[in-house]
């Protein structure tokens, strides 16, 4: 039998009073976590998915919708823009190239995207199965749309109207599968693509086969580009160039700063709420380790005058406080992980997001040394106590 | 041997208690008789080294307890007494065997956990309480603790047991049996007996007795 052994017996013995503290402890540290593992994921996927992109142009409305739309694809397009202004655009000088997209339906809630072979090349994404499309109504599936539609290399499905209804579908325009690309955490996972013509295609009118090709390119609307800046003039000198079009340029580093400040203000909340919570479970610690002393004291007076050192008793102590504080630290971690899960599951559903990484991060492991070391010194401070025990006082004083 | 010389104790500097000079060979059992406020408690802590006495001088094992240090105070204790209390205290949260390996756990003295083991269900089954080795002591009778916290105080094969009103609840059939398992025991064990009580029916068992009278500072050595 070790010292170990009767913390954990002693533990035990309060079922109550042992679970009140951990629990309390675990929802602390587990918020924390939560958040830390929350905001690291997303962070992630967002620098991601921003990776080299400088500037986004799309039709005037909210930047920061801009960039959710075209950038994220969390959020609906602020308009559509002319192709032949668009084009301009990218010949611009301060500009180094740009990727068109164009999109306004959905298969399953997953967007078909309308581009070219640049967008999937930008963010490094490789095929696993067949090709990348190349005729009109012919896509490529992201690996989450794939895996989760269970459509494959020769299917056929058919859009439906917006972004995330499935009620108003396309029947006359068919869709073939040529492809699928490998995961690559980024938002094309979450993406069909295929080229602008396809888009068109699925909203042209019979008027459009009368028009000339000059009047035809006049027409052609897109969503959204996205550019990479080849001088930094372009940021100063294209706002003015779009001052009397339908049309604006949104900065993807400047408009996620912003979301994160007003992100901010909620998380900083929440953190000093777990926080609270933390200091709770400790001064809960504090009161059960006292609480603990007052009522087994004739106990550690007895294990004085069988040979225990006031050193042993604390040690004894500290380990109840310890193995308390340990054991709301691992659950907290658990709890955490729970809750990620579920968080992750609604985001997905909802924003096509996947914060899927359970995995310990390095700043937990100094969340988890350091709940663990607090509860250890609210046990300490009554623990203490033990040292100055006047055992024959205590034992008389029945 | 049990040594105590001259020694006078003090709670508070202003009033003292004195005690007489005795002694106690080894192996042997002594009797410490005396009314309530008497010093009886106060006696029994100072040899055990609970408390240290203002002057004289308490030699126990052969150790003088003023010459050692607290550690070295707690580490005899562990090795060398065995203590029964007039409550029955123990862990409330270990079994009865749990608190049986205590001593030997605080104390640090090699035994075996196989020999701790055999001794143990030994003792129990010699002192009736062998059934409720796997029980916690709140599911024991008074009768129970008792003799589970003799088992206790011998576990660890100390050189001096020590029992603090050992009968004061108990009536004259359990009185016998109570005193009769603490004589066996320590005899079987080797060990020194010393008995404090107010509890008069056991002065016909003892000639070798000191009977501490009711003044606290005039005590008698009979």
């Amino acid at each position: 039998m070790r010292l170990t052994y009767i913390a954990r017996r002693n533990l035990v013995s309060k079922p109550l009073q042992t679970a009140l503290s951990a629990i309390l402890l675990a929802f602390g540290v587990g918020m924390v976590s939560l958040m830390m593992l929350a905001e690291r994921q997303m962070t992630e996927q967002f620098e991601r998915n921003i990776k080299d992109i400088d500037l986004v142009l799309g039709a005037k409305g909210s930047p920061l919708q801009l960039i959710l739309a075209n950038v994220y694809h969390i959020d609906a397009p602020t308009g559509n823009i002319s192709l032949a202004a668009a084009d301009k655009i990218m010949r611009n000088p301060y500009i180094e190239s740009g990727i068109p997209l164009a999109y306004g339906d959905n298969f399953h809630g997953y967007r078909i995207v309308g581009t070219n072979e640049s967008y999937p090349n930008h963010y490094s994404v490789e095929l696993s199965k067949g090709n990348l499309w190349e005729n009109a109504f012919e896509v490529t599936l992201g690996a989450t749309v794939a895996d989760k539609s269970g459509l494959k290399v020769g299917d056929h499905f058919f859009s439906a109207h917006g972004l995330t209804d499935g009620t108003d579908v396309h029947e006359d325009k068919t869709f073939t599968v040529v492809g699928v690309f490998k995961r690559s955490n980024s938002v094309i996972d979450k993406l069909i693509l295929t080229n602008i013509e396809t888009i068109w295609g699925v909203h042209a009118g019979h008027e459009n086969s009368e028009l000339s090709e000059e009047e035809l390119y006049a027409s052609r609307e897109i969503t959204a580009v996205l550019l990479k800046k080849r001088n930094p003039m372009a940021i100063l000198t294209l706002p003015n160039l779009l001052k009397e079009t339908n049309m604006q340029v949104a900065l993807p580093a400047i408009e996620i700063n912003r979301l994160n400040q007003q992100f901010g203000i909620g998380a900083a909340t929440l953190r000093a709420i777990a926080l609270l919570i933390m200091a709770l479970s400790f001064a809960s610690i504090f009161i059960s380790v006292f609480d603990n002393m007052q009522a087994r004291r004739f106990e550690l007076a007895l294990m004085r005058t069988m040979g225990g050192t006031p050193a042993t008793l604390y040690k004894l102590l500290l380990l109840e406080g310890g193995l308390l504080s340990l054991g709301g630290v691992v659950l907290g971690l658990i709890v955490s992980r729970v809750g990620l899960f579920v968080l992750a599951s609604a985001i997905e559903d909802k924003f096509q997001y996947d914060l899927g990484d359970l995995g310990i991060l390095p700043t937990e492991i100094y969340l988890a040394l350091g709940a663990t070391f607090v509860g250890l010194l609210a046990a300490a401070l009554p623990a203490f106590k033990t040292l100055r025990m006047d055992i024959s006082k205590t034992l008389s004083n029945e | 041997m049990i040594d105590v010389s001259d020694v006078s104790f003090s709670y508070d500097g202003v009033h003292e208690l004195r005690f007489p000079t005795f002694s106690c060979r080894n192996g042997g059992k002594l009797l410490l008789l005396g009314n309530s406020g008497t010093g009886k408690t106060t006696l029994l802590h100072l040899m055990c080294g609970l408390l240290r006495p203002t002057k004289g001088s308490i030699i126990v094992s052969g150790k003088d307890l003023g010459g050692m240090s607290d550690r070295e105070l707690d580490n005899f204790r562990g090795r060398e007494l065995g203590i029964v209390f007039q409550q029955s205290y123990f862990v409330q949260s270990l079994t009865v065997e749990e608190n049986l390996a205590l001593p030997n756990l605080l104390s640090k003295k090699p035994i075996s956990s196989k020999d701790l083991k055999k001794r143990t269900l030994e003792l129990l089954d010699r002192l009736g309480v062998g059934h409720k080795s796997k029980s916690r002591p709140k599911d024991l009778s008074v009768g129970e603790q008792q003799r589970a916290s003799i088992a206790r105080a011998l576990v660890h094969y100390p050189s001096v047991v020590f029992a603090d009103e050992p009968s004061s609840a108990l009536d004259d059939t359990s009185t016998e049996s109570v005193i009769k398992l603490l004589e066996e025991e320590t005899a079987n064990a080797g060990a020194t007996l010393i008995i404090v009580t107010h509890d008069s029916r056991l002065k016909a068992r003892y000639s070798d007795r000191v009977e501490l009278t009711t003044t606290s500072s005039s005590l008698n050595h009979v």
